[in-house]
């Protein structure tokens, strides 16, 4: 059975006058039908750009996809012209971003932005569109939806805007719905009824759920497999479970170290981990994240861990000393 | 919406009375008696007295507080200010000085040729300013981008009447395509309906007429787009490159619009506030640029008519062009207000 999605290879490069930024490095994973998958990782690691090269939204110039192939429901998207990819945006994987205050278009009313989304991918009249999107605000649990289309995203709150813009991912039944950091912009409670709104919805409609975040915790609730990126490439993968308890990378390692946790005595430091990620213009031979690592030795520096199956499928991990570190983790 | 009109226009009332006071304050600032000045040197003091009756002119400037301290409140208010007030609200805005007609009339008929060449300018401007700027903005740093720069550039250096005087060598002189001034050919009966004449010659069905007219129009028109154009352009493309870096184009992407879709109905409505401003802007200055087009082309519009009162010193004519250059500015800021608010609902519900 070919999976939802599938990419292999992946790499994405933005030609700048300073140089070739390295943002996206051999990606490869695999998502199936209604799955909720997590991508973690800092700023600047790649997860954006990685979900931008799956939709082909990279600006270009300056950014490029140089290789790879991005599989959806075994068609290679990356083949595909652009009218073409036209269809599948929108309509097979929608994209819901991370900043609701400007993601919405100001002049136009919210319910004008959902029905043109709904008009362009199915044969529908403006008015059984406006109705459809009336149900739609509702199911997104934005009171009095009928009037509400009328108003302009100014007239919204912050979290409301994200309901809206759900609203509109969610539009035309999407099989992969692509969620950028949709919560890092908001209050921490409109953050919890929007994570509680996405698995309500995604129990409903059962569409498969790209959740990208910095934010362990949140992913940690909805997600059954986490890719963990560091430097444009995944450097741990696998079942929440086997992330969270068995944890091999010594980045992940210090991403949950810097978790505050209920049961620290008060006072207690968080963790960081020191130092900041490469330069993409350039780099390093070995592995990416050496510099920063209190584990590595000259053979992470001189050559790139690969990727290995520590677990079968369900636990991936690219470190040469990940049998050390099995031994030194305190989580288990 | 209804209600920032009405307000709009409550906040243009200030600006229309500012402007007839700092005008008929110009018409008292003049050295001289405006009595002696008509008259002559020669004029007898009885004369003269009776002329300054006649004119009012021996009525205080604003208000009359010998009047009201003997109770009486109709001279009270019965200043020149108030009578000039008066005459302009029955639209009499006086005689010319030399020629004896009044001023209201001239008007009547050089104004719609001025607003006429405005206007086609502009739209000349806009409907190939706008796209260009769109085109370089989509393109950008493209060859079509770097080309439409530079000639939005040079469409914004190049001097009026040189441009002027080029296009009259060129197509009246030597190629004899087009007539080298004037507004109408010797022959051709329009009926004046709006005094517009490209107008008036559709209203009466007479093509062989609006060709005619639009032959004498083109050129003017052309030499003074040329500036606006310009500007229009490189405004469009730099408030479009703005826009085009917003999130919400983004997520119009992301819907599975189309590239025009995006270009022409997301971004082109956030671009073109500055956009509108500019063009508000730059109706003003094409009135003032009026003033050499018309001498080029032997326009007879009103730019040339008051530059042609100043040199006289002929001031009604003065005056009555400054007011009515005056009202098209207020009149094409309010225009831009309107249209802020209609393609902005931030604005609107300020």
């Amino acid at each position: 059975m070919t999976s939802l999605l599938e990419i292999k290879n992946l790499k994405t490069r933005f030609f700048t006058a300073d140089g070739v930024v390295k943002a996206v490095n051999d990606v490869s994973y695999s998502m199936e039908s209604g799955e909720i998958l997590g991508i973690v990782g800092e700023s600047g690691c790649g997860k954006s750009v990685h979900a931008l090269s799956i939709m082909q939204l990279i600006p270009d110039p300056p950014g490029k996809i140089t290789n790879g192939e991005v599989l959806f429901e075994g068609r290679n998207l990356l083949d595909l012209d652009e009218r073409d990819m036209r269809k599948v945006r929108g309509r097979d994987i929608a994209m819901i971003f991370q900043d609701p205050m400007t993601s919405l278009n100001p002049v136009f009313t919210v319910g004008y932005q959902i029905v043109e989304a709904l008009r362009l991918h199915n044969d529908m009249t403006k008015k059984e569109a406006r109705k459809r999107a009336g149900e739609l605000l509702t199911l997104v649990g934005i009171p009095g939806a009928e009037t509400r289309l009328d108003d302009y995203p100014h007239q919204f709150s912050g979290g409301m805007r994200q309901r809206a813009m759900i609203a509109m991912g969610l539009s035309c039944e999407p099989k992969l719905l692509i969620a950028d950091e949709p919560t890092t912009a908001l209050d921490v409670t409109i953050q919890a009824q929007i994570v509680d709104l996405v698995k309500k919805l995604q129990q409903e409609l059962g569409m498969a759920i790209m959740w990208i975040t910095h934010d362990l915790g949140v992913v940690a609730e909805m997600a059954e497999r986490i890719n963990v990126m560091y430097a444009g490439s995944i450097i741990e993968r696998g079942k929440v479970r086997n992330i969270y308890k068995k944890t091999r990378h010594p980045y992940t390692m210090g991403l949950l170290g810097s978790l505050p946790r209920l049961d620290d005595s008060p006072g207690t430091k968080l963790a960081s981990v020191p130092g900041l990620p490469p330069d993409l213009l350039a780099l390093p031979e070995g592995c990416a994240f050496a510099a920063r690592c209190a584990y590595r030795n000259d053979h992470c520096l001189a050559e790139k861990p690969p990727l290995v199956e520590i677990d079968g499928p369900d636990h991936i991990v690219a470190c040469w000393r990940w049998e050390e570190i099995a031994g030194i983790n305190k989580n288990e | 919406m209804s209600n920032y009109i009405i307000r709009r226009i409550i906040s243009v009332l200030p600006t229309l009375i500012g402007v007839t006071f700092v005008i008929f304050m110009f018409q008292r600032l003049i050295p001289g008696d405006p009595a002696v000045a008509m008259l002559g040197e020669h004029a007898t003091e009885e004369s003269i007295e009776r002329l300054r009756e006649q004119f009012g002119l021996n009525r205080p400037l604003f208000l009359d507080r010998e009047a009201l301290a003997d109770g009486d409140l109709a001279g009270f208010f019965d200043s020149q200010y108030v009578r000039y007030m008066k005459r302009l609200f029955s639209l009499d805005m006086g005689e010319s000085i030399h020629r004896r007609i009044p001023v209201a009339e001239t008007l009547a008929i050089r104004f719609p040729a001025t607003i006429e060449l405005a206007l086609l300018s502009m739209f000349i401007a806009i409907i190939i300013g706008i796209p260009v700027g769109i085109i370089s903005a989509a393109k950008r740093n493209s060859a079509i981008d770097s080309i439409s720069m530079v000639g939005s550039l040079v469409g914004v250096s190049m001097p009026i009447f040189w441009l002027g005087l080029m296009e009259i060598m060129l197509f009246a002189v030597l190629m004899q395509w087009l007539p080298a001034g004037g507004r109408l050919g010797t022959g051709i009966e329009i009926k004046p309906i709006t005094n517009l004449y490209l107008v008036d010659s559709l209203l009466m069905g007479n093509f062989q007429a609006f060709k005619d007219v639009f032959a004498h129009i083109i050129m003017p028109a052309i030499a003074l787009a040329t500036i606006p154009m310009g500007i229009i352009a490189r405004m469009t493309r730099s408030s479009m490159l703005d826009v085009l870096q917003e999130d919400y184009v983004r997520t119009a992407r992301a819907k599975g619009l189309g590239r025009g879709l995006v270009l022409f109905r997301h971004a082109l409505k956030n671009a073109s506030l500055p956009v509108v401003t500019i063009i508000g802007l730059q109706m003003g200055t094409l009135l003032a640029g009026a003033v050499l087009t018309e001498t080029i082309f032997s326009w007879p519009g009103i730019g040339r008519w008051v530059y042609d009162g100043i040199l006289g010193r002929d001031y009604p004519i003065v005056q009555g062009g400054t007011l009515v250059i005056a009202l098209v500015f207020v009149g094409v800021n309010f225009f831009v207000d309107i249209m802020y608010a209609l393609l902005d609902p931030r604005i609107r519900y300020d």
